[in-house]
């Protein structure tokens, strides 16, 4: 009986998870049809304004400015071909290592397959598939190599690889002087989403060092070098980054002798650097601060001498634990670079508003300002989200 | 010891970057040749003067045309120029470092430019000067109604002193509401956020065109600046300096001789002695400015244009005639009543 | 004996430390100096002088909110006009900051799974666009489709609405005033003398109670009263008059302000919000399990068990957010606020000093923030002294 009359009153599933998770007190409900209206009120107009009235041309018409800006059309091939061999790695690195980085990989041949799906021309549509064919293909034979003997020797050679990537892409779009046929492209004419990229790979890269060393000093028993860190990571920490790329762009040349010359985006580069370095040797020193005093002892007891220790020790359990910290740093970073606008660099922001600037595309900025607000969109939070992912990977902040 | 070999290889690369100048030519002409590039200093974002143009990749405008046709003069080839786009805080800074040949990027000329930074101004490219522009509803018909109005302004080197300057001279009061991004200032004026809108005229024409109905606004007729605009290239190099001027003079004088782009090769032929000296027929103008042909103004005006063409290919879209309505303005040649006026070539 | 026990001076740890410690101070000289000297040697070649000589002259220009300004003040009172405006936003931006991160970082810990995933997709989106671009779309999608100004919403007591911001009576001061001041000074006195006295006796008679509401009523008693007392009320309402253009006197937000405030605030919250999350996760659960045994009720528990706990967590991170908000309130240029950034752009547009001011400008900012680290480093050991 008692259970006949409990399957009458049976809710269905959805309603059930309605009551419980959205009215399940008058509080509750009270948020909840609130949070409702201010969904519609929000996103209502927005939305008809995107489907309805925007007038889209203005973004494929000049869709290769946005992506490279004046990069010589001839020359393209070789941005092709830096996002082929980054792509081979990431491939193979995701057969090789698995997780995260398959993952990874799935993603991006995903978004490369939509991407040919939408009305390029044949060439584009055939490369972009081709990338696609060619992450799937080098996760297989990384996943080949994983299983057969070469497995460490692939795997130290793939290190190696990556480390040299950054030189290989920069040496394949920047060009090699001298070279017929990687004859140099001046960073003047780099521009778009792919300065952007540019700008904070190189950033965050040579930024590496220079916040590791700055955490050591800062951690150093020398009073003179650990003041002189804590200067320098608080001053630069202090200031708008805005500022410092302004001096860079406008004093760097003041500061160098008479004929050196250096280059409008490498200034840019250099104020990145110094402005990134600061906040990775505050995440470092994080790092640094947690390595268990019985680890330094141990090598002590081993024999290594500090700088040993240092190399093989403290800095190797430092740097993994704040790996995610750092891709939370390269986030802001990709997001900073729209910045460069006042060394009047032509990255994917700046370049939005040089092409705004046509007569025929004069009134399309809130098309313009929207794409652009989405590209970044889409950038950042794949990162954070495969930052989230990598800090549960490596148990970060678990005990 | 990765890092240390990562950090080593991306010191390395970034060498080639830094390139240190030595052994080059002292004077500008032998150092461009030298070369094989002009770098121009240009505008990345004003409508019609410089910009970013989808169908050649690159860089296009007003600003833009007159570093081809010096790149043409130099190297009979207009896409010889590398652009540099310069913000208005560094153009000056980055022309007197050497990083540019020439600024050719919608500068006025002033007594201070010319003088204090120790700078030469080729002849005027185009007259500029700040103007309003209202809503036709509005009660203002004069500058002198816009006491107690928001006016909204970009922020730009005299801009905002100008419109100080105005309010102290006729004594009224202006709230000024300052942006750095055109498009963000276009839409405050165009929701109704300010009363007026104050920019160069050729500015205000564009801006008005993108308003949402362009028909309800209007441009006062009262200037309140003179900005004349022009090429500007360094102290101390005076064959450059005039290599640039009479670049300028050569579009200026075809276009009063009647010599366009699509009539170069049969004025070749032309009985006018004037047109023979121009077109390096007769005489070697070119050897004189140190250039490698006499037919270099020729090749401009074949490859870039006259002034006229120059014009019309990049102002006339912000809706802004030289002549109208039979009145001229200032950038209508000399013999129409504008002050466009040729230098001759004798 | 002693030779052999003493250590050679080119091996002793004091020595090589001291002399590291010179060669590095020597290595930074050294540095300092080439660049001081290229820098010299460029100035002198590119005409580029270096003087602050030039903030005295006027600085015609208008500044369109802050303190009063004539475009006939001088550049250095013009650049204080700046730095006013950039306290006003970055001071009001952290408070309400921290209040708005606050609740949704509760919110993202709530049962209802609307508010938690709202929450969520405010935080992710929110942090993944540039600040920006977020400012330009306050202003110009919300603020600048407000009625214009001659249709104003109207509100009681002459609040209007309107594109050019919100408008309100201002308080005026009237002649008796000063006297009412007097006699607020007096109840400040009055109202601490109170409050000593009360804690004395809860003291006395071990009991707990609240001896700051006594302190607070009795200056609040005094205040009304003597408002009431005195033949003439000391402050006035100015409401706001409709000129030409716009609304003249009373007191004026302007939509850049608010915008900016709003932008920043909204920015900031989403990445307080995250601290808070975890700062709340940290909480061990056998403090709230505990906190459920003594039967307190969920707010409770949030003020008194896990809020303060959570604080310690979460002061070093916010302190970095509230650097990066006074920093990122330099974005004002984008949506015409006159902040320090957006007038020193200006002053160096007219002047042409661009490395005089830019110093300026970081000089200023780096005064902000070590003032804000300062204060939250002080902050933070007294929450900390207060735990035993």
């Amino acid at each position: 009986m008692i259970g006949q009359k409990r399957v009458a009153v049976e809710v269905p599933p959805t309603l059930r998870w309605l009551k419980e998770n959205l009215f399940s007190t008058w509080y509750n409900t009270l948020l909840t049809l609130l949070c409702l209206w201010g969904l519609y009120a929000a996103l209502g107009s927005l939305l008809t304004w995107i489907f309805a009235k925007a007038d889209w041309s203005v973004i494929p018409a000049n869709l290769k400015l946005l992506l490279v800006g004046t990069y010589p059309a001839e020359m393209l091939w070789r941005i092709w071909m830096a996002l082929y061999l980054v792509v081979c790695f990431l491939g193979m690195s995701a057969g090789l290592w698995g997780s995260l980085l398959r993952d990874t990989v799935v993603v991006l041949s995903s978004a490369f397959l939509f991407l040919a799906l939408l009305p390029f021309g044949v060439n584009e549509r055939l490369l972009l598939s081709g990338l696609a064919l060619l992450s799937w293909g080098m996760m297989g034979s990384g996943w080949l190599l994983r299983r057969s003997s070469l497995r460490r020797w692939g795997a130290r050679i793939l290190l190696g690889l990556w480390v040299l990537s950054p030189v290989l892409v920069v040496a394949l779009i920047g060009g090699v002087p001298g070279n017929a046929w990687l004859a140099p492209v001046s960073t003047a004419q780099w521009g778009g989403l792919m300065l952007t990229f540019m700008l904070a790979i190189v950033g965050i890269f040579a930024s590496f060092p220079l916040g590791i060393l700055l955490a050591l000093g800062r951690r150093s028993e020398l009073p003179v070098v650990r003041w002189l860190s804590i200067l320098y990571i608080e001053i630069i920490r202090g200031v708008p980054l805005v500022t410092l790329i302004f001096m860079a762009s406008v004093m760097l040349p003041l500061f160098l002798p008479g004929d050196t010359r250096v280059d409008q985006a490498v200034r840019a580069m250099t104020a990145f650097t110094l402005f990134t370095a600061a906040y990775i040797a505050e995440n470092v020193r994080g790092g640094l601060q947690n390595i268990p005093r019985g680890q330094y002892e141990a090598a002590q007891a081993v024999g290594l001498s500090s700088f040993l220790t240092t190399v093989f020790i403290v800095l190797p359990q430092a740097l993994r634990a704040v790996i995610p910290a750092n891709v939370g740093q390269f986030i802001s970073l990709f997001k900073d670079t729209s910045l460069v606008f006042v060394a009047a660099l032509l990255d994917l922001f700046n370049i939005g508003r040089s092409i705004l600037a046509n007569p025929n595309w004069l009134a399309h900025d809130s098309e313009m300002l929207l794409f652009i607000a989405f590209v970044y969109w889409i950038f950042t939070y794949f990162m954070s989200h495969l930052s989230q992912r990598l800090e549960r990977t490596l148990g970060v902040g678990e005990r | 010891m990765r890092k240390i070999l990562a950090v080593g290889l991306v010191v390395a690369l970034l060498l080639p970057l830094l390139t240190i100048g030595q052994g080059q030519p002292t004077d500008t002409l032998g150092r461009v040749k030298a070369r094989g590039n002009l770098i121009c200093g240009v505008n990345n974002g004003v409508p019609g003067f410089g910009f970013l143009d989808e169908r050649t990749g690159t860089f296009s405008g007003f600003d833009v045309d007159y570093c081809k046709t010096l790149a043409t003069a130099i190297f009979n080839d207009p896409a010889k120029v590398t652009y540099r786009p310069l913000t208005a805080a560094a153009r000056f800074t980055a022309l007197a470092a050497g990083e540019v040949d020439v600024l050719i990027r919608n500068t006025t000329r002033t007594f201070s430019r010319d003088v204090e930074l120790k700078l030469n101004f080729a002849p005027v490219t185009f007259y500029d000067g700040q103007g309003f522009m209202v809503r036709k509803t509005s009660r203002i018909n004069t500058l002198r109604d816009l006491n107690g109005a928001t006016v909204c302004v970009l922020q730009g080197t005299t801009t905002e002193q100008n419109l100080a300057d105005m309010a102290r001279r006729l004594g009224i009061t202006i709230r000024p509401l300052v942006f750095t991004d055109v498009s963000a200032r276009d839409k405050a004026y165009d929701e109704g956020r300010c009363d007026a809108m104050t920019a160069d005229a050729s500015g205000l024409a564009g801006a008005r065109v993108k308003l949402s109905k362009p028909d309800d606004h209007k441009i006062l007729a009262e200037l309140i600046s003179k900005e004349p605009l022009a090429p500007v290239v360094r102290h101390g190099d005076d064959a450059w300096y005039d290599l640039v001027t009479w670049t300028v003079y050569c579009t200026i004088e075809a276009e009063e001789l009647g010599v366009n782009s699509k009539n170069v090769t049969a004025q070749r032929g032309s009985a006018d002695p004037n047109v023979r000296r121009l077109l390096g027929v007769e005489g070697d103008f070119g050897k004189k400015l140190g250039l490698d042909s006499n037919d270099w103004c020729g090749n401009i005006i074949a490859k870039v244009g006259n002034y006229g063409e120059i014009y019309e290919r990049n102002i006339k879209p912000l809706a802004l005639e030289r002549v109208v309505d039979g009145k001229p303005s200032p950038n209508a040649l000399w013999t129409d009543g504008g002050l466009i006026y040729g230098i001759p070539f004798r | 004996m002693t030779r052999a026990a003493r250590i050679p001076f080119w091996r002793d740890i004091r020595v090589l430390r001291i002399s590291a410690q010179i060669a590095f101070v020597l290595l930074v000289v050294l540095l300092g100096n080439w660049l001081y000297s290229n820098l010299q040697t460029n100035l002198r070649a590119t005409n580029i002088s270096f003087s602050y000589d030039f903030l005295q002259q006027p600085a015609s220009m208008g500044i369109s909110e802050g303190l009063p300004f004539q475009p006939t003040d001088s550049y250095q009172y013009a650049f204080w006009v700046g730095v006013f405006n950039t306290l006003r936003v970055v001071f009001l931006g952290m408070v309400l900051a921290t209040l708005l991160g606050l609740v949704i970082g509760v919110a993202r810990l709530s049962s209802n799974w609307l508010v938690r995933t709202l929450s969520g997709i405010y935080i992710e989106t929110l942090r993944n666009t540039p600040l920006v671009v977020q400012l330009v779309f306050w202003y110009t999608a919300v603020f600048l489709k407000l009625p214009r100004v001659d249709e104003s919403l109207q509100f009681p007591g002459s609040i209007y609405l309107s594109q050019r911001g919100l408008v309100m009576p201002q308080p005026q001061p009237t002649e008796s005033f000063a006297l009412w001041g007097l006699t607020l000074l007096l109840g400040c006195v009055l109202a601490v003398g109170v409050y000593i006295a009360r804690r004395i006796y809860l003291e006395r008679v071990q009991r707990p109670g609240t001896p700051w509401l006594w302190g607070l009523s009795t200056f609040l008693f005094i205040a009304t009263g003597s408002w009431f007392l005195l033949p003439q009320s000391p402050l006035t309402w100015e409401p706001p008059v409709m000129g030409i253009f716009n609304f003249e006197g009373g007191m004026q937000f302007t939509p850049e302000f608010t915008a900016l405030l709003l932008g920043l605030v909204i920015y900031t919250a989403a990445f307080i919000a995250e601290i808070v999350r975890a700062g709340i996760l940290a909480v061990s659960k056998g403090q709230k399990e505990a906190a459920r045994a003594l039967g307190l009720t969920n707010l409770q528990m949030m003020r008194l068990i896990v809020l303060p706990q959570a604080l310690r967590v979460m002061i070093p991170p916010t302190t970095s957010q509230y650097l990066n908000l006074a920093k990122n309130s330099s974005l004002a240029v984008a949506i015409g606020y006159p902040d320090l950034f957006n007038v020193a752009n200006t002053i160096i547009n007219q002047s042409g000093r661009a490395i005089e001011v830019i110093l300026m400008i970081m000089g200023s900012y780096l005064t902000i923030s070590l003032l804000t680290s300062l204060f939250m480093n002080w902050y933070n050991r007294r929450v900390r002294l207060v735990e035993r």
